[in-house]
């Protein structure tokens, strides 16, 4: 049986918990990249970041980009799409083509 | 010239063509793996974009009712509200294959299948925005949940795409190009080896005959010595 959490600031997570999700509040990149440590060792599959905070954990979320799990979605938190979502789509495409042909 | 020192012999050519056969074949495979993992992936991510648009939005409503909703509840309300979930979602995993490359399916199912169920609160205590907005959350959760599949999939699909094309042109612009290359100058070589050996024998035959002639000349002129001197013919 697999797990899912949110991870993000206080304020953009705590909807997700009356979904019953499982949430992991966090206030600084620190505190963020134990936690993904610790998750991905445990049997996360998904784990949804607010984009506010993957900004800051770059190196850690490339990390876990090309393992099975965790999948990372980045998801805008509170204060809106940083675009890094779709940005990272594009990167996807760049890197499989060679080029942005979309 | 080849690159590396190679043997010049037959062996290693019967080798080398073996190898050749081989490259050309798995470049041919890999090309055609290639060519369907691409036209995968681009089903893959037009249905991301589309996904992650839809997803955003869907977020941004639900982010929006809860603003809503905590101006006109308390903080501690709100939290309180919320702490404790009437609903558990479950997760399962299973993997499908797309070219060899696992990618991650997700089967969930909530404890309560029970649309009004999800409100793990009582009505009397909260604002109706609250409801708005954990049920706008609740709407665009399957979406996210698709979502974390197709990315995850684009992601790995990439991955696999970028391995398969840098192999495929290592196998077309160097290997191929080098095993070809060291399989003409083998051959070459040979070729060179054998008229190297031809014209040897040649030589030696000639410096045989040569001798073989002089010592026929040698012979005769003792003859005409031995038996009196008198030239040919003149008997």
């Amino acid at each position: 049986m697999y797990k899912i959490a949110v991870m993000g600031d206080m304020d953009s997570v705590l909807g997700f918990k009356a979904l019953g999700l499982e949430v992991c509040p966090v206030s600084t990149p620190e505190e963020g990249r134990e936690a993904l440590h610790r998750m991905a060792k445990e049997n996360y599959a998904i784990l949804y970041m607010t984009e506010q905070l993957a900004a800051q954990m770059g190196p850690e979320i490339a990390r876990y980009k090309d393992a099975l799990t965790p999948a990372i979605i980045l998801v805008p938190g509170k204060e809106g799409s940083l675009g890094i979502g779709m940005a990272n789509i594009k990167t996807a495409v760049e890197r499989a083509v060679g080029a942005d042909i979309l | 010239m080849p690159s590396t020192t190679i043997n010049p012999t037959r062996m290693e050519l019967t080798r080398l063509k073996g190898r050749l056969k081989t490259a050309q074949r798995g470049h041919k495979l890999l090309k055609d793996k290639r060519d369907e993992l691409m036209k995968q992936f681009m089903d893959v991510v037009r249905e991301n974009r589309a996904l992650r648009r839809r997803v955003e939005e869907g977020l941004m409503r639900a982010h929006g009712a809860f603003t809503v909703a905590a101006a006109l509840m308390s903080p501690e309300m709100l939290e309180q509200s919320l702490l404790y979930p009437k609903q558990s979602v479950e997760l399962d995993m299973t993997f499908e294959n797309v070219m060899s490359v696992d990618v991650p399916r997700y089967q969930f199912h909530t404890s309560s299948q029970e649309p009004g169920e999800i409100y793990p609160y009582g009505f009397a205590q909260t604002s109706g925005e609250l409801d708005d907005a954990v049920d706008a959350m609740a709407q665009v959760f399957q979406d996210m949940l698709k979502l974390a599949e197709v990315e995850k999939t684009s992601q790995l699909l990439a991955e696999e795409i970028e391995k398969t094309r840098r192999r495929v042109n290592a196998l077309e612009y160097v290997k191929i190009p080098e095993m070809q290359q060291n399989i003409k100058y083998i051959t070459m070589k040979l070729d060179e080896n054998e008229r190297a050996n031809t014209i040897r024998l040649m030589k030696v035959k000639d410096l045989i005959l040569k001798e073989a002639i002089q010592e026929r000349q040698e012979a005769n002129a003792r003859a005409v010595e031995t038996f009196g001197g008198e030239a040919p013919g003149t008997i």
